[in-house]
């Protein structure tokens, strides 16, 4: 039926059910954003951290977005700082991602004293403004991308633990689970093969909408010195050399757009992810 | 309502605790030696002056001495002595924390301005052009880096237009005001000093939009919702055929109603702009906590760090508290203890 139907629409396209311009929209954006990290450099002219041209070119001709006080070039460097910005938030949703998950579904799940501990965990974490305890645990290991990634690890993983159980203690009274149970099913299997796997779609969501977060968080640790060190093209450093020279404008202007872009389109693909994926919650 | 209230009082100074200890247990798993930044490195070579340094600042003493002395010390409001300013890190805090409020608070007043403003435009055209460019503002108000659109304001509205004044709390000729409050627009009227306070309130009015603008979609999105759900009620209707125009109608008879929930909101947003305040501070120059924390983190001082921390910490907990009792007085229908943070 599906052939037939597509088959007379060939003249004309049309849209899948799905394809929402939110959904769509934003996944372009990030999907070009990798695109251009994995192939940057075999296609930019100007080395990101080599001598390009003059110092302080306005946006020009040769150079898109102008040059910095070094003479290099500000759109190269902006395309190369998703080489930063990208493997990091990866890195940190991940393994907030993992470590909250498996203490929010073990809290959940098993209840008790085990439930009570970890939360207590994640009430003290979250009462905490996030750039504070990443400024304080980022200051502490040392400054470094490196470590400004575990800072922000410690300031997320706890959101995930919080969804996570909220989920399994939903999940956990349904019909199906009791019926898992009443059948002889261990407690592993149990949590594993029936309850976790109806867990997924907000923890999903939540983990598209706070990329750009981490991306923006991750900048900021730098603007302020405490994350990518000269000369690395990471866009909150870049920004920061900008801060120096903020009446040439246009050496913060590529990284800053970057970051509203990756952030923007990280909201909008969690958006219609959520739409996507529980058409109620919207 | 009121167990839940009761139960979320009496956890109150244990989280309070909680935030003490992970604060000072963070700045003391170390790897850098705080005696750097208190001696400087050329001295660390020299034994007699680093046995002498960490006598003098506690460092010889055990980890749970040091957490005791310190818990006893914060209990008569002492938080240490910074390495940096050599001041007493309370003493410190006290002096910034007005700038900073003054920030805050003119920044939320502003987001609220514009997220009303936005808000009502948006549920009276609503799915039309203004709708959606009042969406687009608010989502880029709430995506882009502070520290960079503060820049992009400061080139504009200072270096290009010349319109308002650049960095700093008052112009930099003036004398700043006699502390009485330490908020410069009170000092400057109590001292009776009009270009004085004309100055500061033109300072104020770019650091305090750009981070008002951080939190104008969380406002306007609620008043949207809620002013479509009251303009769909039937007293709406009788307002309209008595005949009251519809600006009244908007303004009169629904924005009050939606106004409501929408109080809720601004302690959220209060918690949301401690943490854009660190990096305003710092683009605009601004003398308050978060540029202290900003500059304590990045000299590794780190009584001023805890301290720091602690204090951010105690304000985003009371401002959470009061969101969260604010919305269950206000919405009883909001099931509490199942929402998630974020």
């Amino acid at each position: 039926m599906s052939i037939l139907s597509s088959r007379s629409a060939s003249s004309r396209f049309v849209w899948p059910e799905w394809a929402t311009l939110p959904l769509v929209g934003g996944g372009v954006v990030i999907l070009a954003w990798i695109i251009i990290g994995l192939t940057i450099p075999w296609w930019t002219p100007y080395d990101p951290t080599n001598l390009a041209g003059m110092r302080f070119q306005p946006p020009g001709a040769e150079h898109w977005l102008g040059t910095d006080a070094l003479g290099r070039d500000v759109l190269t460097r902006t395309l190369y700082g998703v080489r930063h910005s990208f493997p990091i938030a990866v890195f940190v949703i991940g393994c907030a991602v993992v470590i909250g998950c498996t203490l929010g579904a073990i809290a959940g799940y098993v209840g008790g004293w085990l439930d009570s501990v970890i939360m207590r965990f994640v009430d003290i974490t979250l009462s905490f403004p996030p750039i504070l305890l990443a400024m304080a645990v980022t200051a502490s290991l040392g400054p470094g991308l490196g470590n400004a990634a575990i800072a922000m690890v410690i300031v997320w993983w706890p959101i995930y633990a919080r969804l996570m159980r909220a989920q399994v203690l939903s999940v956990r009274s349904r019909e199906h689970v009791e019926a898992a149970v009443a059948s002889g099913a261990s407690r592993s299997r149990v949590l594993i093969k029936h309850i976790l796997p109806l867990c997924w779609s907000p923890i999903i969501v939540n983990a598209t909408m706070d990329f750009g977060q981490v991306v923006l968080l991750a900048a900021s640790l730098s603007f302020i010195g405490l994350g990518a060190v000269p000369p690395t093209p990471e866009w909150g450093q870049m920004i920061s050399e900008g801060a120096i020279q903020f009446y040439r404008w246009w050496i913060a202007l590529g990284p800053g757009l970057a970051i509203l872009s990756v952030v923007l389109a990280s909201n909008f693909l969690g958006d219609g992810l959520r739409d996507y994926l529980d058409p109620r919650a919207s | 309502m009121f167990a839940y209230v009761t139960k979320r009082l009496i956890a109150m100074p244990f989280l309070l605790l909680g935030v003490i200890t992970v604060a000072f247990l963070l700045t003391h798993f170390t790897a850098a030696d705080p005696l750097t930044s208190i001696i400087g490195e050329r001295q660390m070579n020299n034994p007699e002056v680093v046995e002498a340094a960490r006598q003098r600042w506690g460092l010889d003493r055990s980890l749970p001495e040091q957490y005791l002395v310190y818990l006893g010390n914060l209990v008569t409001g002492d938080f240490g002595t910074s390495f940096r300013t050599r001041q007493p890190v309370a003493q410190d805090l006290i002096l910034r924390l007005p700038a900073t409020l003054e920030l805050v608070i003119a920044a939320m007043m502003l987001g609220t301005l514009f997220g009303i403003t936005l808000g009502v435009l948006a549920a009276r055209f609503r799915g039309g052009v203004i709708d959606n460019l009042a969406r687009l503002f608010a989502l880029i108000g709430a995506s882009a880096p502070v520290f960079w659109s503060g820049l992009l304001v400061l080139f504009v509205f200072s270096v290009q237009l010349g319109w308002l004044p650049g960095p700093g709390r008052i112009d930099a000729r003036a004398v700043a005001p006699p502390f009485v409050t330490g908020f410069f627009t009170i000092d400057t009227l109590l001292a009776g000093d009009w270009t004085g306070f004309r100055s500061v309130l033109l300072h104020l009015l770019l650091p305090a939009s750009v981070l008002g603008w951080t939190v104008t979609g969380i406002v306007s999105r609620m008043v949207r919702a809620s002013m479509l759900d009251v303009l769909s009620q039937e007293y709406i209707l009788a307002a309209r055929a008595k005949g009251a125009s519809p600006v009244r109608v908007l303004l009169h008879h629904a924005l009050r109603n939606a106004m409501l929930p929408t109080l809720t909101i601004i302690g959220f947003s209060f918690a949301y702009l401690i943490t854009g305040a660190v990096l305003t501070e710092t683009i605009f120059a601004w003398p308050g906590i978060g540029s202290y924390a900003v500059s304590a983190a990045r000299g590794l001082d780190h009584p001023a760090i805890v301290g720091v921390t602690i204090i951010g910490g105690a304000a985003f907990l009371i401002a959470n508290l009061l969101t969260d009792i604010a919305y269950a007085v206000v919405d009883p229908r909001v099931k509490l203890g199942a929402k998630a943070g974020a």
